[in-house]
Formats: C-alpha cells, structure tokens, sequence
C-alpha cells in the first residue's frame, strides 16, 4: 500500500482536544441564543422597514426626532453608507399598518425633498409566525430526508455522525448571529439551510471514503481506517473549502447589502462545516463504537454503477 | 484505452448547443416599449388595430423601431429612447381609448430570429417594483353568503305561501322562525329539497314556536372560500390591467392568499389604494317624511329606513330598499360635471341592471335619491394569547344627494367626491367590478428602481469575480486539468442560464447567490475526481488507469454527496416563498448540471487530449 508512504496526520488521535474545543463553541453559542436570543429581522417580527438613500449624507437624528413627532416608534439607523438610512418601525396594530410605509416617507419627503426611496419592507405578524414555523420545519424536513438517505446508504450510525456535525455546524453559526447581534433574516435562513446541505456534502465525502476503507484495509483497527480516511481526503476538502470560500468572498464583498448576511453566514459555516467534517463527524463515528464488520456484507452498489465500461 | 463513444460527444455538443442557443436571448440589453393589451376578448389586437397605432405615431411624429403582435391579444412596440417611448404612450392610449390597456414596458432588443426563446425573468429585487401579498377576509366572505340566503329564504317562503315569524343570524347559522311546528315541517320539506349538499337544516324548538337551524356545509363553505379567492384574481387583474403596469404577476398562494407583483411601480401607495380597496355604490331613496337629527338622536329609525351619515357628518335617513348596487355597473368614467366643474364619474349599467333603474327612478321622479359609497377595510389584531382575530369594519358614506329629474336609465352621472383624484379611483373600481370579499395587505416589499440597479450591478460582478478567481485557482493547481475543468465550469453557468431561461424561473439575488455557490460547488465533483487521480497515479497506476480509476471512484461520492445536497434544496423550495425559492432553484439546477459537465463533460475532454492510442507518460495534473 503505497498510501502509507504519505505522511498521516492523527487527526482521531486528537479527537479529545478537538472534542472539548467544539464543547466550549457550542456552549458559548447555546449560552448566547439562551440569553441573548438572535436579532430576528422584519421577516420573522413582523413591521417595517424602510431604506432611503439621500443625495448628501444624511442627518440621522433630525429623521429621528421628524418621525418621533410623528408618533412613530423609530429606529433610525445608517445602513452602509452615511447618504442610506434605514428605518425600522415595530410591529402596530391598526387598520392602516401596510400604509405606514408611505406615511414614513412622505414625512421624510416633506423635510428634505432629495430622498429617494429605495426598499419597503411590510410583513404583518401573522407572516412572521408562519414563516419562524416554515423555517424550522423546513429544517427539521431536510434533516430528516438526510438521515433516511445516509441510513439507506450507509449505516444508521453515520447518520448519526452526519446529522451531529451538520447541527454542530448550524448551532455554531446561529451562535456567531447570536453574539455579534447582526440581524437575522430570511436570506440567512437560506444560508444556514445551504450550509447544511454543504456541511453533509464534506461529511459524506469523508464517510465515503471510510465505507471504501473498511472494506479493504482488512487488517486496520476502526481508529485507522478512519484516519486514513481523513488523510486521503483532506486536500480535496481543503481546495473544495477553498473554491467555495473564494466566491463567497466575492459575494461577500461584491454583492450589495442584502446579501452581505447571506454571505457571512455561508463563510462561517463552510469554515465550521470543514472544520466538523474532519474532526467532528469520524470521531462521532468512532464514539459510537463503529466497527468494520458494521457494513459487512459489503455492499457493492457505489463502485458497479458506472457509465465508464470500454467500448468492446 | 480512454475513449469516449461517439455517441457521448454527440449528446455533449447537442446539450452544449442547445444551452448556447437558449441562454443567448439574456445577452440582449432591454429596450423601451409601450405594450398594448385588449380589456376584453370582444377587442381583438389584430392587425387593423396594429395599423391604427401605427398609423397615429407616424402622424404624431414619433419614430418607432419596431411593432410586433402576439397571439392577436398583445402588441409591442419598441423605441430607441424612453421620452419616445412615454410620447408614444399618451398617443396610444388618446387613440385607442378604454378598449385596450397601455403599459410602460422593457422589452429585450433580442433579435428577430430569437424571439421567440425569451430571457430569465428578473425578480422584482433586481428590476425594481412592488410585491404585495394579499390575504382574502374568508370570514366575510362566507357572512355575505349568510347573509344572501338569509334574504333566499325569505323569498323562497313567501313564494311557498308559508308563513314565517323571522330570519335570525346566529353567529355561523340562520334561524328560521315559525309559529306552529305543523308550518316548520311544511316550510323543512319544502325548502331541504331546494338546498340540497348546500345547507343543512335542524329542527329547533324554542320559546315563540318551532324553528329550523340552517347551517353551510362544508363543501359549500369551501366552494364559498374558493369562489371568493377566484373572483378576487380576476378582479385585482383587472385593476391591475387599469393601472397599465405589464407583466404583473397575480396569483393564489395557499387557499386564501394572492400575490401580485408589480414590475416597474414605484410608489407602491396609489398601487395599495386601487388594489386594497372594496369600494362599491349603493342608489336609495331619500327619506323625505321624517328627521334625521331626531332619529338620530332618540336611537329610533323609522321603520323601512337606515340611518347614513354624510360626508360633511350631518345625518340622513335613507329608505331600506336597494334601488341599485354596484354589480350592474359595466363601464365607468370619471370627468367633471358639466354645471360646476365640480368632479364627477358617468356611470354605465347593464341591460338588467338599466331595466331595474330606469322602473325604480321613474317611479320617483322629483324625490331625493341618495349615493351610498361603501368600503370595506379589515383590521388584523394580534390577542395576548398569539391568536389573530380579524374584524371588518364597513364604512357607509353618503357622497352625494340629488333630487331625480327624470327617468334614468343606461347611463347617468354622480357628483359629490372631494377630488378629481378620487373620481378617477371610484371610475376605476366601478370598471374593475368588486371584490367578492375585502383583502388586506399582509407583506409588501418595495424596491426602487436605483436599488434594483444597484443590486443586478451587484449581482453580476460577485458572478464574474467568483467565477475568475476559480478559473484562476483551478488553473494553477491543476494545470491542464484545471483548464478542462474550468472548461466544463464555463459550461456548466451556460446550462444555468439556459435551463432558467427555459423554465422561465425568476432570477433574484438570492438565485445570483445560488448561482454564485453552484459555481463553488461544481468544481468540488472535479477536486474529487483529481484528487482521486493524484492518489491512484501515487498507487503506481499508469496514467491511463489512473484516469479510468480515478473517475470512477469517485462517482459515487459524488453522487452521494450532490444528493444530500439535492435534498435540502428540494427542501428550502418546498417551504419557501420567492427569493428563497429562487436560490433553491438556481442551486438545484447547478447541482444537476454540475453533475454533467464535471463528470461527463470533463470525461470527454480529458479523453481527447489523453485517451488515444499513444500512451501518456505523464499526466499534467
């Protein structure tokens, strides 16, 4: 076996030392939506919200003090440059609540006649409940269908170790939300449920590999196997980390504010996502008590179904 | 040993084709256009009309660059500058007059041969305009039908000659009330026949006699709940039509929601006020015989009259009797009265409803005739226990009171409204027809134009950078691999485009985003096969073997592992609304055809420059 020439880094050796680092990550992000909650956007509350642009910079307290004249509870704010200014306004009860938009704007358009309107945002409060339900739906959907793909292809244990890296990966980047408080919103739910579709995508590559490898490497222990696994996998997971991170920051950078959250998002869980698919999905494996005879007999199906045969 | 059938390069360069061709038409850049659609199907758009319009720009003066007609229901003409394009539309529109609606529009400047392959369709957050998403009140949807049987069953029992004591409303039931039970058994038979699957009726005793319960069914209250969304649509195209907005888009989401989306529009309140609204007209006759103030103030009204409010808040006394609701109305104008230039809409009624009007006025020549203007508007409150109730409130409004000087029949006139603005709505709503039941907004989202732009400029270059700096990094560290790879990379944004442009799916900045992940992702299929190669060419393999092995060993990781992906974005366009769904689709649609050309497509290449007869000796990779 030639791959044993190639320098083999113990990854499932410091399984421990990887273990209590993610602990502390998780406790740090569950600690912080526990107390801290996330900042849900008007997606999910309900309200308004207003983005103008204006020719100068703009005053933020004059607006401020115009709309409080107005009786509106406003929070008024910059939004990436000093000439945009967005505008939040709580969730109201009342008959012309999905007007509240064009009251705002008007009131701005009577103190400074160069504003421009750029975005309005109205989601009524029976929007917001359905869609907090939808996501988390959705959520519990996709890992769901993913736990019964990985179960038929695999073994129920990788399941397992599947769908423990990915809510590894979702808790800590929900978490990061929750600490730095940037607002969370629909294209973040978007991200977060990408996120899980790319951690499972490095998760199952690895799990491949360790499958391929229980079945040949006849003589090595579980522990090895796995090691081995990772090790012949990781330049892929890095330079595939590596393409996805760079458009990402493209994105992040290029894109336009509405989706610099979406693009953070990603980041963060394609990091934490090859983070977890080396350290945290084998060593669950390995937690679990995998053993090579788990997927005897073997299954052949992944190596026979190929378009690849010479022509005679 | 590497060698693909030919049958392989065939599908290849036919998919590779195909793509090419049906992404093409994105390529052209808009163009001004008036577009000119008929209001009913009696106005066909043929070719007479086409050469009216014609006709009048040429007078006019305005040059025109081309005019196209579509199914003879549509016409478009296109203009080098937008000032032509808005001339051209005032012209149109003094032209045709109501018979057809004219829309500002931006039409690609595809070439002939290609138009009929259209481009992606772009999300509102990229060209700007208005989403509202409207929620039916089924609640009175299903009172109106409550409410109308109500007046059903007393009809149907004075026809019977069964005499009754009263038609109660009971919260969601009807009590029929009846002096003997002998009446109610007669009155039960008589009348379950005629309702049969519609409602169901009880027999009640109660203190003044017996009873019958009349309750909806199930099915009928669905049909109701169905009726009243379908007959909103239909209603809010219309007012839609009236707006001249094209290419909006109006449709049932869930069983009781609508959404509208209005490319183009910036001020989202006038588009609010025409489609919230459920304003309708109401002709009574004026109580002349008794005093409002007294009724008013002593709480007792006449008997056959209701009280009313005027719009200047003194009080009036109008008879009970309807001499004519708004659903006789065909056509509408607005315009101002002749007399005092005071704001006016001429009104047209239908044969029927010309008929009911002209006997109803002609018996009361010289008395008092009151115009009812009645909204309704729903008020959503959230309780304390997270439930929402929702309360609509109907506002009667007296607008206009004017003695009738003589018979009035098919068309006539009323005065009354504050502004010539608001003349122009009620015109408007008149034409459109009614709401079956009041909608309310429940999400609106409003891009402007400049943050449209601003977002596609966006778009675009995060597209082109992403994608650059992954042809540059694949070509680095893969070398001639890395070139095929980008190859089936540029391939497979090809395939994207053409597939969206095909399915015609909207593309959003979530969906570029999407794109821009796919492009990410794709190459993850070629990593995976190249690094398998790597491995097997340090097994010792040949570099034949090496290529062979390496691709197939690593499909079903592959294959494993896009699935799982597939999943969840299956997933996310399941639950979500549309920029959720435009990323799950651009991401579901790079997955596949990621899976194409990155194994597939690659393949092939990699065959030509390796395969062959002679023998590689090394592989750049």
């Amino acid at each position: 076996m030639n791959t044993k020439t190639r320098k083999m880094i113990d990854f499932t050796g410091k399984r421990k030392i990887a273990m209590i680092f993610s602990a502390i990550l998780m406790v740090v992000s569950i600690g912080s939506l526990i107390v801290n909650g996330l900042n849900l956007g008007v997606d999910f509350t309900g309200g308004t919200v207003i983005e103008v642009g204006y020719e100068e910079a703009a005053d933020v307290d004059k607006i401020r003090q115009s709309l409080t004249a107005a009786n509106f509870d406003a929070s008024v704010q910059h939004f990436g440059t000093a000439k945009d200014v967005l505008i939040r306004i709580a969730p109201h009860e009342g008959e012309d609540r999905a007007k509240i938009g064009d009251a705002v704007f008007s009131i701005l358009k009577s103190t400074n006649a160069d504003v421009e309107l750029r975005r309005v945002e109205f989601v009524g409060p029976q929007i917001g409940d359905e869609l907090r339900d939808d996501g988390g739906t959705a959520m519990l959907l996709a890992l769901a269908g993913i736990l019964i793909y990985v179960t038929l292809r695999f073994e129920f244990r990788f399941s397992v170790g599947a769908i423990i890296a990915l809510i590894h990966d979702v808790v800590i980047t929900v978490g990061v939300f929750s600490i730095t408080r940037i607002e969370f919103d629909l294209t973040i739910l978007a991200a977060i449920l990408a996120i899980i579709g790319y951690s499972l995508n490095d998760t199952i590559v690895v799990f491949d590999r360790v499958r391929e490898n229980f079945l040949k490497l006849r003589k090595s222990t579980a522990d090895e196997s796995i090691n081995t696994s990772i090790n012949q996998t990781l330049s892929r997971t890095i330079v595939t980390s590596l393409t996805t991170l760079l458009v990402l920051s493209a994105l992040f950078y290029f894109g336009g504010k509405i989706i610099h959250g979406f693009s953070l998002a990603m980041i963060i869980g394609v990091i934490v996502g090859t983070y977890s698919s080396i350290f945290v999905a084998s060593s669950s494996l390995l937690m679990m008590g995998i053993t090579r005879e788990a997927l005897l007999p073997p299954e052949k199906e992944g190596d026979d179904q190929e378009e690849l045969t010479d022509m005679p | 040993m590497n060698r693909y059938p030919m049958w392989k390069y065939i599908i290849i360069i036919v998919v590779m084709l195909g793509g090419l061709i049906l992404a093409l038409p994105n390529i052209y850049p808009s163009q001004p256009a008036v577009q000119v659609t008929s209001s009913s199907p009696d106005f066909p758009l043929d070719a007479s009309v086409l050469q009216q319009i014609k006709d009048t720009l040429t007078e006019k003066g305005i040059p025109v660059e081309d005019t196209q007609s579509i199914d003879n229901s549509k016409a478009l003409i296109r203009f080098d500058t937008p000032d032509t394009q808005l001339a051209a539309a005032d012209a149109i529109k003094t032209s045709l007059g109501s018979k057809y609606n004219t829309a500002l529009n931006l039409a690609p400047a595809t070439p002939g041969w290609l138009r009929s392959l259209k481009p992606m369709n772009l999300g509102l957050d990229l060209r700007g305009g208005v989403h509202f998403l409207m929620e039916v009140d089924m609640e009175s949807a299903i009172d109106k039908s409550l409410t109308r049987h109500s007046e059903e069953f007393r009809t149907f029992l004075r026809e019977k000659k069964i005499s009754y004591l009263g038609v109660k409303r009971v919260t969601d039931h009807l009590i029929i009330q009846f002096k003997t039970t002998e009446l109610r058994d007669q009155a039960r038979q008589e009348i379950k026949g005629e309702y049969r699957n519609e409602i169901d009726f009880e027999d009640e005793e109660t203190a003044k006699g017996a009873a019958l319960k009349a309750t909806l069914t199930q099915t009928n209250i669905n049909n109701t709940k169905r009726f009243a969304l379908q007959q909103n649509i239909t209603t809010l195209r219309k007012r839609v039509n009236e707006l001249g907005v094209s290419e909006p888009i109006i449709q049932q989401q869930g069983l009781e929601r609508i959404v509208v989306q209005l490319p183009g529009v910036q001020d989202p309140s006038v588009a609010k006020e025409i489609l919230g609204t459920t304003a309708t007209l109401e002709f009574r006759l004026v109580d002349e015989g008794n005093d409002p103030y007294s009724a008013q103030a002593s709480g007792r009204i006449p008997v056959g009259d209701k009280l009313f409010v005027e719009r200047n808040g003194n009080p009036i006394l109008l008879k009970s009797r309807v001499m004519l609701t708004g659903d006789y109305i065909t056509d509408a104008s607005s315009g101002f009265d002749q007399r005092d230039q005071r704001p006016s809409v001429t009104i047209v009624l239908d044969g029927k409803g010309a008929k009911l009007f002209a006997k109803s006025t002609g018996a009361n020549v010289q008395k008092l005739m009151g115009v009812v203007f009645i909204e309704h508007k729903t008020v959503v409150t959230k309780q304390d226990d997270g439930t929402f109730t929702k309360n609509t409130k109907v506002s009667k409004e007296v607008i206009n009171v004017a003695r009738i000087q003589e018979q009035l029949s098919k068309r006539f006139q009323i005065t009354g409204l504050d502004t010539p603005q608001e003349a122009y709505n009620l015109a408007l709503l008149l034409r459109a027809g009614a709401l079956a039941a009041p909608v309310y907004i429940v999400e609106e989202r409003t891009i402007g134009p400049s943050l449209g732009a601003d977002n596609i400029s966006a778009g675009f270059k995060s597209v082109v950078i992403g994608f650059v700096l992954v042809l540059i990094f694949m070509a680095f560290y893969y070398r001639v691999f890395g070139l095929v790879a980008n190859l089936a990379l540029t391939l497979n944004l090809i395939l994207i485009v053409a597939a969206l442009s095909m399915l015609q799916a909207t593309l959003t900045l979530p969906g570029i985003a999407g794109i821009v992940l796919t492009v990410g992702m794709a190459v993850d299929a070629n990593v995976l096969i190249y690094e398998r190669i790597k491995e097997e060419l340090r097994n010792g393999l040949t570099p034949q073997a090496a290529i062979q092995s390496g691709y197939e060993k690593a499909f079903s990781t592959i294959a494993d592992a896009n699935i799982t992906t597939l999943i969840a974005a299956v997933v996310l366009y399941g639950m979500g609304t549309g920029p959720i769904k435009g990323f799950a689709i651009t991401l579901a649609i790079g997955i596949v055809s990621s899976m194409f050309t990155a194994i597939m497509g690659t393949r092939a290449v990699i065959n030509l420059i390796y395969g062959g007869s002679k023998r590689p000796k090394k592989l750049h990779i």
